[in-house]
């Protein structure tokens, strides 16, 4: 019955999904037409005359009215056509495919840092107010929402990689000593599990672990911030008193009755988080030349390469909507209310 | 501009809906609760008076090469070190508040008019507005924000207004959302009646009557907005967008400093990189001091 109720939520949340794919497909739509001035001139180049910015403006139906403009970009899409980059001379899909799991695997490694972090942080910060353990929270998050990422990367760099030593050059995925491993899954520290390489593996974790870490600062903040406030809000809440005054010990009800309660908002938040995240991840990988789709958008940006800007806007957009509806079937899933309430 | 929104933070901010004798007794009582806000007041004088007397009062021109020799440590003569070109990285540094602050004041100004407006109407009439305008701050926040200030930057072309109107825009359903929701709980209440009755028109109720009582919250939010503002332009600058390479600007100074972290020439980031932070900072500490302020239970 519950599981029934569940699925149906989850069908219903899928469907939510159309009407917002189709306004992203819409500014993104109106992004690639409102290049300064005269796209078809710009696509001519700077050479062409009337005649030959004419010929550009009817090859790429530019001349027809913007709804039928629209229906061609979203057959284009459909076919995953989305243009050339000038840059590299490859098709943007590839290039972003080549690239994602790279920025993947940033972001998510970073998300599971700051959660592994965070959560417990909160959680004590909540149990024991006003303690040493509170103040630091307190601290982390307040200066974790004020540090810039790419000011925190370089710091980190010059104290671990200039001043100390200890981390690798910070330059690419992997260490020039090392071949990178077979893809599989395109994670290099998953992919060198499977190869079994251990000593690659700890030269991609070594490569990895300064811009994780950077990313992980600056997502611990929100993270550690709502998991303290849904503690103190469920710790105070009825049924957890109730729980107290059965006589159930600290451990069950600090465990069943609050944690899993509080973890709600914390699973909300999780899609603002996605979205500082996915910028962020931009800088960091301009920082540690991390070669993901961020750094790939970054330098298409200094040669006016717009196919590429705008094809690297699309696909965060989608991944983000992706994530967000991951994020809701998962709360879906772990709220404990659902399939009472029938 | 610079000096008008901040101002205009502390006058709501002080406007009192309780006798002011209660009001001061309270704002002491947060004070002394937590001095971290007296501090964040002190930090913001001084942000102010950098951005306003910044160049007057600098030992160097900000963009003069060769004032001193190139990659210099910090040293009595340059307080925060020479730059690549031999410029002076503290008067670089000081005159750069009034650029960054001018683009996230103007943003935040922005995104505060135009998305408070939307978000009233939406939550007054409700219906088809609200239909419509939730529709499109959705859109909005269907991307990822940064990205999507990139999209727009890069779209509209690389100039520092165009900066302003991109955070402007990713900031704007903060805005929208917060009036809306702070408008529809107040659609119905008594005043507002009374209003009403008393013949007022449906904006003048909206924006003569519910409107300033919205405005403490929301004061809030422009504080802890601002500071968020202000590292998404430095971001975007950062990148290669917007400013342009000789204006001082925090973001464009971390990102030529980087270059040099790797040789250990450290100065050129961090200074400007603790500027930055020490602003946001600033920002983020007032508006949870206003916060604790106006609305005392919404403390985390």
């Amino acid at each position: 019955m519950s599981l029934a109720l569940k699925a149906r939520k989850v069908g219903l949340r899928l469907l939510e999904a159309i009407p917002t794919v189709i306004g992203i497909l819409v500014v993104c739509f109106l992004l690639t037409r409102a290049l300064p001035g005269d796209p078809a001139a710009y696509f001519a180049g700077p050479m062409a005359d009337a005649e030959s910015i004419e010929q550009v403006r009817r090859n790429l139906g530019l001349d027809q009215p913007l709804p039928v403009q629209f229906v061609n970009y979203v057959t284009d899409l459909l076919t995953g056509n989305l243009g050339m980059a000038i840059s590299t001379g490859q098709p943007v899909v590839a290039e972003l495919a080549t690239r994602l799991p790279a920025s993947l695997e940033l972001t998510l490694g970073a998300l599971l840092l700051s959660f592994l972090i965070a959560v417990p942080l909160g959680v004590m910060a909540a149990t024991r107010p006003n303690t040493w353990v509170d103040h630091l929270c307190r601290f982390l998050v307040t200066a974790g929402v004020s540090l810039p990422t790419f000011f925190t990367g370089l710091a980190l760099m010059y104290i671990f990689y200039y001043l100390l030593g200890w981390a690798p050059a910070p330059m690419g995925r992997i260490d020039m000593m090392y071949l990178p491993p077979e893809t599989v899954t395109g994670f290099y520290t998953i992919d060198t599990l499977i190869a079994g390489d251990w000593e690659t593996f700890r030269a991609a974790i070594a490569q990895m672990a300064l811009p994780l870490i950077t990313l992980a600062l600056f997502t611990l903040a929100p993270i550690a911030r709502m998991t303290r406030a849904a503690m103190l809000q469920t710790l105070g809440s009825e049924f957890v008193r109730t729980a107290r005054a059965a006589g159930l010990n600290g451990r069950r009800v600090l465990v069943t009755y609050a944690f899993r309660n509080a973890l709600l908002p914390v699973v909300t938040t999780l899609g603002m988080v996605f979205s500082f995240l996915l910028g962020a991840n931009v800088l960091v990988e301009k920082v540690f030349a991390w070669p993901g789709i961020g750094s790939f958008a970054v330098e298409a940006l200094v040669v006016s390469d717009y196919a590429a800007v705008q094809g690297f806007v699309l696909s965060m957009a989608l991944l983000f909507v992706l994530l967000n509806l991951l994020i809701d079937v998962i709360y879906t899933l772990i709220d404990p209310r659902v399939g009472e309430e029938s | 501009m610079t000096s008008m929104t901040p101002g205009s933070t502390v006058a709501s901010a002080t406007a009192p809906t309780r006798p002011r004798s209660s009001y001061w007794s309270h704002l002491k009582y947060v004070m002394s609760e937590n001095p971290v806000t007296g501090l964040a007041f002190g930090l913001f004088a001084l942000i102010i008076l950098a951005a306003l007397f910044g160049p007057y009062l600098v030992p160097h021109d900000p963009l003069a090469t060769g004032v001193g020799a190139a990659l210099q440590p910090p040293s009595l003569a340059h307080w925060f070190g020479t730059d690549h070109l031999g410029r002076d990285v503290f008067s670089r540094v000081v005159v750069a508040t009034r650029l960054d602050l001018l683009i996230s004041v103007s943003a935040v100004a922005i995104s505060f008019v135009v998305g408070s407006v939307i978000g009233s109407l939406a939550g007054y009439f409700g219906g088809w507005t609200d239909r419509i305008t939730g529709r499109l701050v959705d859109t909005i926040m269907a991307f990822p924000l940064f990205v999507l200030a990139m999209g727009i930057v890069a779209a509209a072309g690389n100039t520092v207004e165009n900066i302003v109107y991109a955070t402007a825009i990713i900031n704007l359903p903060f805005y929208a959302r917060m009036a809306r929701a702070e408008v529809s709980i107040r659609r119905n209440v008594g005043y507002v009646q009374a209003a009403r009755l008393s013949g007022n028109s449906e904006l003048r109720v909206l924006f003569g009557h519910i409107f300033p009582n919205i405005m403490p919250p929301m004061m809030v939010q422009i504080s802890l907005n601002m500071g968020w503002a202000i590292l998404n332009a430095a971001g975007l600058s950062f990148i290669g967008l917007g400013v342009q390479p000789p204006s001082p600007e925090w973001g464009i100074m971390v990102a030529e400093g980087a270059n040099f972290i790797i040789s250990g020439e450290w100065w050129l980031v961090i200074f400007p990189g603790l500027a930055l932070m020490l602003a946001v900072f600033t920002f983020n500490l007032i508006g949870d001091g206003l916060r604790d302020l106006v609305d005392p239970q919404r403390r985390t």
